[in-house]
């Protein structure tokens, strides 16, 4: 059986990660093909470095998904802010019905619906036109129900009482949310930062729909380029990426796991101490009685 | 009382967003589904759709998507059990393993499975190498799977693991006090309490298989037209935004009555939604 699950184990992986080796394999390759490997050679890595295409759509890339981030977090987190606060069951459960239709249908449709929307206000008033802003709105329509969707369950989380306890103790509503509440949901609000932020980062369908021509971003350069012709520079840029991507996410599990660790520390504490309180409060019953 | 009134004022943004960038365009599917090009109505794109050209196209997406959908659970359930039995440290490890092809972008991934199933790729190269003879395997409708397969696994493995992970120990305990072997208890604790993860794994992976069109385009070489396919060539090679519409309306309405199929099966609560919502945060 051990070994059985080991063999499944080990399969599964060779299936999830052969295209990615192959990716890192062929990206080092001296010749022009993406089948044979001729010899080793960094010709591509030298040749991404001096495509200014390639430049230029990372550098579109990474300041759309900058901005995009920053607006839906701040909607986002506006909107947590404010859906908690509200007390109708059925009003919370419709908005967050219609944030998270983004995310359930398939990117085509939602791709295909914003482009119609902008090709019919562009006949309209015949002064939108595809490119950075239609990107934009775009993106932060598809991000906002993940930052919500971090952002709440830490205003649910949150003790009630603290911001009505700083209020009582002198606080304008609006210190109380920048002193009290703000630091208790800064988590949230930066996981959703980060999850939106590298949302845009990958996304190419609903770009491929809203971008026009004149604003490529990196996906989009990738799909023009694989396009065009069969040569190895796609695999050095994507290999840069993928290194960049696995480092980020390696350190980001490894600082989760330590905060994870605190967490468990303090939750040992928290029941020590109340084990105590127990047993305290168990001898005062005892010498009552 | 002012608090709550300024609290309330926050989603404001959030609610004019929502009704232009998402309720807005919805309804312009639907009048470009309902209209031809001089702005009349007309229905004429959705009995286009009725066509045997566009219900075989249906078809076919919906058979490799299924198809898609069923490879991928049974390759995730095993793998979902395996790593739920293993001790703190592994399960993070290999979901760690299992998550991160997901961060690859899907366009690079499927053009790498197009050099390994090519005439002239890497499978055919070690296959001729020991004299077995070449395979056809790119342009052909398993490949459109395999590269599905490959695309949505982790969204089937998630889910279904976060379940199985989260069954308390204590009920396997006694399932085994009570006399279960290990199939007893696969069969009789765990199958039935990793459902609802087993749902939401089949939702994550049909929806973007079925309405993938770059996958096909690769992989099927063109030959094997898929509904994402159409909508998109709709759209950017033809210019026919009228008949475009009426096949996303048509995928979305689709798309609809299938979730709510599946979520009646599991009549699911509002927790269990939110666990579902967390557990797809937690793929990206």
């Amino acid at each position: 059986m051990k070994t059985a699950s080991k063999i499944y184990l080990a399969l599964v992986f060779i299936f999830l990660y052969a295209p990615i080796a192959v990716m890192i394999l062929i990206s080092f390759n001296s010749s022009d093909s993406t089948t044979q490997f001729a010899g080793f050679s960094l010709r591509w890595y030298r040749e991404m470095l001096n495509d200014k295409n390639t430049l230029e759509a990372l550098k579109n890339t990474l300041v759309l998904s900058f901005c995009a981030a920053v607006l839906s977090t701040l909607i986002g987190t506006a909107a947590a802010i404010g859906i908690d606060g509200m007390k109708r069951r059925w009003v919370k459960g419709a908005v967050m019905s219609v944030t998270n239709i983004p995310m359930m249908n398939p990117d085509i449709v939602t791709g295909i619906s914003l482009m119609l929307l902008f090709v019919f206000a562009g006949s309209v008033t015949g002064v939108v036109s595809f490119g950075f802003a239609t990107l934009l709105i775009a993106h932060v329509t598809f991000d906002l129900p993940y930052v919500m969707l971090s952002v709440l369950p830490k205003l649910k989380q949150m003790d009630k009482n603290l911001p009505e306890a700083a209020t009582d103790l002198g606080c304008t509503p609006l210190q109380s949310f920048f002193k009290v509440e703000l630091p208790l949901i800064a988590p949230g609000i930066i996981t959703g930062f980060i999850m939106a932020f590298t949302l845009s980062f990958d996304d190419f369908v609903i770009s491929n729909f809203t971008s026009g021509s004149s604003y490529e971003t990196l996906t989009i350069h990738i799909y023009s380029m694989i396009k065009k012709s069969v040569k190895p520079d796609v695999y050095a840029l994507s290999t840069v990426i993928f290194l960049v991507i696995l480092v980020l996410l390696v350190f980001y599990n490894f600082s989760e796991s330590s905060d994870e660790r605190a967490a468990r520390k303090k939750r040992d504490a928290d029941k020590r101490r109340s084990k105590e309180l127990r047993r305290l409060r168990g001898e005062t019953k005892k010498s009552k009685s | 009382m002012k608090r709550t009134f300024l609290q309330r004022c926050a989603a404001a943004p959030h609610l004019v967003w929502c009704a232009l960038f998402i309720i807005a365009p919805l309804f312009f599917v639907a009048y470009y589904a309902f209209t031809d090009s001089s702005g009349a109505f007309s229905t004429e794109n959705i009995q286009r759709f009725f066509t045997a050209e566009y219900l075989s196209i249906l078809l076919n997406s919906v058979c490799l998507a299924l198809i898609a959908t069923v490879v991928c659970l049974i390759i995730a359930y095993p793998l979902a059990y395996i790593i739920s039995r293993m001790g703190d440290k592994g399960q993070r490890m290999m979901m760690l393993l299992i998550m991160i092809p997901l961060w690859m972008n899907f366009l690079i991934t499927t053009y790498s499975w197009m050099t390994i199933l090519q005439d002239t790729g890497i499978i055919n190269s070690i296959l001729s190498f020991f004299g077995l003879g070449t395979l056809n395997m790119i342009n052909t409708p398993g490949a459109i799977v395999v590269g599905m397969v490959f695309c949505y696994l982790p969204y089937m493995v998630l889910p279904i693991y976060s379940v199985m992970a989260g069954i308390d120990k204590s009920l396997l305990e006694a399932s085994r006090d009570l006399g279960c072997g290990t199939l007893g208890q696969l069969t009789g604790v765990i199958m039935p309490m990793s459902v609802s993860g087993v749902v939401s794994g089949i939702t994550m992976v049909f929806v973007p298989s079925i309405s993938t069109f770059y996958i096909s385009q690769k992989l099927g070489g063109g030959k094997i037209q898929l509904i994402g396919d159409s909508i998109e060539s709709q759209f950017i090679s033809y210019n026919n935004y009228h008949f475009g519409a009426a096949l996303s309306l048509v995928l979305m309405i689709l798309i609809l009555i299938s979730t709510a199929i599946m979520n009646y099966f599991t009549d699911e609560d509002e927790k269990g939604r939110e666990k579902r919502d967390t557990q797809r945060r937690a793929l990206k």
